[in-house]
């Protein structure tokens, strides 16, 4: 993995490097992508068959160890969880006042573990090296006619074109305003549309011209 | 040596509002008239008002725009049949760097250019360092392409063109979106390249200084020769204001 | 070609973009439009005169997708748009991304996703034959199908399994979202003519 890290071209897309990764040099950091996801995937079950409050609670208490043993930011960690949090924590009184108080633990409980174990795979793995482990990971469709590599090349495409979409955008509000039709989405959101496509073709027009399609 | 043999290329133009209902027709648009000719030179240089259709004429010798009747062939290889060759041996500049720059970073886009060589990916990524470096972009190799100036995507354009070595350069008007200082950086390494160069331009003075110069109007090739009669005919037709566009 | 019915007997004149249908123009205009989806899950919600609940236009970039590219693109466009989301780049609904989402109790909107842009598209395909005066309200009844037949049910099925609710509870929970969505598809159904008028061949050429 490290030897690949080297070579890949690393991919900063428009807000910070990496997504919401955290570089770090945990164990968790070392793990591949692909062992994460499946441990993260047999959490997920082990929290939906599993029921009781013992199991939710140690399930619980080995996702929170697990981050703690990621040493990430407190703050940015805390900022991803809370919205969840909140839910959690209105949904379980919900339901202890309607079904009782292990009801509305499990819940509550179920909820902050996967979206904490989630968010901690997710800030301990590059989304390069994750979507690197999906275009690898689809490689058997080959055989049904679905190209990996075409997979990754429109990885970087919709990358390539997210920062200039976002410019159209902040580019047709502007010129709403200007014409003091900012509230109407005829002035904002269909001129942003169809540059979509205009840059659609062009982008087309441009792969062809270099050979990419033969 | 590109061949134009009596390639015209027309086009469906989209219908007026009041005939776009379930029965209205949409138009017949010539782009292009027949036009035959040799080029072999090493320098061209293609003139004309906006919309007279020398971008048509640019298109179709990489396979881009395919002739409506006749034909086109790049060293013998047909547009229309053997796109894939034709595009080996042609590289296309586009006016705007943003339209031509696909992907996220530098170093991806020219590795882009060269998966055509089937290089494996790592050699691909150290392939276009080199490409890169010898463009003077080494240091923005890996920063995103949105964060570069206009000057330095068009020098990025060229080079992920130019990374797999092509025997001619294709240019839809490739300075007329530079300021000054970046229009002469263009030109000179245009200037400089061993390859043959087709460039359709605003730009007079570049147009001078190719071997022969084509006029474009109306869409049809009106003068094809000496480049200082091409120039004096070009702003003729601009002064009487009988073009289209 | 729906102007011309006897295709077989009249002579076309070739387009002159190659690029215009083959696989690279496709391959763009999924790209292009999984980037669109993004950008307006990101930009600022919208708040409507009236309106209690902000709109996000995550969903109206859903739907504008399986309109506008049809069943096969459409679909292609959300799932890339999902996986790069899923990947960790923050461009779901509110500058979130990762795949915390997997474990919210709002997944089934977004497992809905790409089976709602699919049957939009597919409705909007059978429809592209219609008065082009019909066309916005076309639009609007496969978008609104689409929300009506899987965003909602699958929405609200997910919520309430996560969180554990009566069918009859999740259903009050996920009506609030009812209005906002009404607006969105009439949205995507007016933007989605506006694409059509700007390139007539996205309603003739589709698959």
């Amino acid at each position: 993995m490290r030897r690949r890290r080297a070579q890949g071209p690393r991919r900063p897309p428009w807000t910070g490097p990496l997504g919401l990764f955290h570089a770090g040099s945990s164990w968790l950091h070392r793990v591949g992508p692909g062992p994460k996801v499946a441990g993260l995937g047999v959490l997920g079950i082990a929290v939906v068959a599993l029921t009781g409050v013992v199991t939710t609670l140690a399930l619980a208490l080995v996702t929170v160890a697990t981050a703690v043993s990621a040493r990430l930011p407190l703050r940015s960690t805390t900022r991803a969880v809370l919205p969840v949090l909140l839910t959690a924590a209105t949904v379980g009184a919900y339901q202890v006042w309607q079904r009782g108080p292990a009801v509305g633990l499990e819940v509550g409980l179920d909820l902050v573990t996967l979206v904490l174990a989630a968010t901690v795979v997710t800030a301990t793995t590059r989304a390069d090296e994750l979507l690197d482990a999906l275009v690898r990971g689809l490689g058997p469709l080959r055989r049904v006619g679905l190209r990996p590599e075409v997979l990754a090349m429109a990885i970087g495409l919709m990358l390539r074109a997210v920062p200039g979409l976002l410019q159209t955008a902040t580019e047709v509000r502007e010129a709403a305003r200007a014409r003091g039709l900012e509230r109407d989405p005829r002035a904002t959101l269909a001129p942003a549309a169809v540059r979509a496509v205009a840059r659609a073709r062009s982008t087309g027009e441009a792969l062809a011209a270099r050979g990419v399609g033969d | 040596m590109i061949e134009l043999e009596q390639a015209g290329v027309t086009a469906y133009a989209p219908a007026q509002p009041e005939e776009r209902g379930s029965g209205g027709h949409e138009q017949v648009v010539t782009l292009l008239h027949p036009t035959t000719c040799t080029l072999a030179e090493r320098r061209i240089a293609v003139i004309g008002a906006n919309g007279s259709g020398k971008s048509t004429l640019a298109r179709l010798i990489n396979g881009l725009a395919l002739p409506s009747s006749g034909r086109v062939l790049v060293d013998g290889a047909d547009t229309a049949t053997d796109g894939a060759a034709v595009r080996r041996r042609v590289g296309f500049v586009f006016t705007d760097p943003d339209a031509q720059l696909v992907m996220p970073t530098p170093v991806e886009d020219v590795a882009l250019s060269l998966r055509r060589l089937g290089l494996d990916r790592a050699a691909r990524t150290a392939r276009a360092r080199q490409v890169l470096a010898r463009f003077g972009l080494a240091e923005r190799a890996e920063l995103p392409v949105s964060a570069l100036s206009g000057g330095q995507k068009q020098l990025l354009a060229l080079a992920g063109v130019l990374a797999t070595e092509p025997a001619v350069l294709v240019c839809d008007e490739p300075t007329t979106l530079l300021d000054l200082r970046w229009r002469r950086v263009v030109d000179d390494l245009l200037d400089g390249l061993p390859q043959q160069v087709l460039l359709v331009t605003h730009d007079l003075e570049a147009a001078a200084r190719a071997d022969r110069v084509l006029v474009v109007d109306q869409a049809q090739v009106v003068h094809d020769g000496d480049p200082e009669q091409a120039v004096a005919l070009y702003r003729d037709l601009m002064a009487s204001g009988a073009t289209t566009g | 070609m729906s102007a011309v019915p006897d295709e077989g007997t009249t002579p076309e004149p070739a387009r002159p973009v190659l690029a215009a249908r083959s696989a690279t123009a496709d391959l763009a205009l999924v790209s292009t439009f999984a980037a669109f989806i993004a950008v307006c899950a990101i930009l600022p919600a919208i708040v409507l005169p009236g309106m209690a609940v902000p709109i996000t236009l995550q969903t109206f970039g859903v739907m504008l997708a399986g309109l506008v590219l049809g069943p096969r693109r459409g679909t292609l466009a959300v799932l890339l748009y999902l996986a790069v989301g899923l990947a960790g780049l923050p461009i779901f609904a509110g500058g979130t991304g990762g795949l915390a989402v997997l474990g919210k109790p709002s997944l089934g909107y977004l497992l809905a996703f790409p089976l709602a842009a699919a049957l939009a598209g597919y409705v909007m395909t059978r429809l592209s034959s219609v008065r082009r005066s019909l066309l916005p309200l076309g639009a609007f009844a496969a978008a609104t199908l689409a929300s009506l037949l899987l965003i909602h049910p699958l929405g609200i099925s997910v919520m309430g399994a996560r969180l554990g609710l009566s069918p009859a509870e999740a259903i009050t929970a996920g009506a609030t979202f009812l209005p906002g969505d009404v607006i969105k598809n009439a949205l995507a159904a007016v933007v989605a003519t506006a694409v059509f008028r700007a390139f007539p061949d996205l309603l003739r050429a589709r698959r």
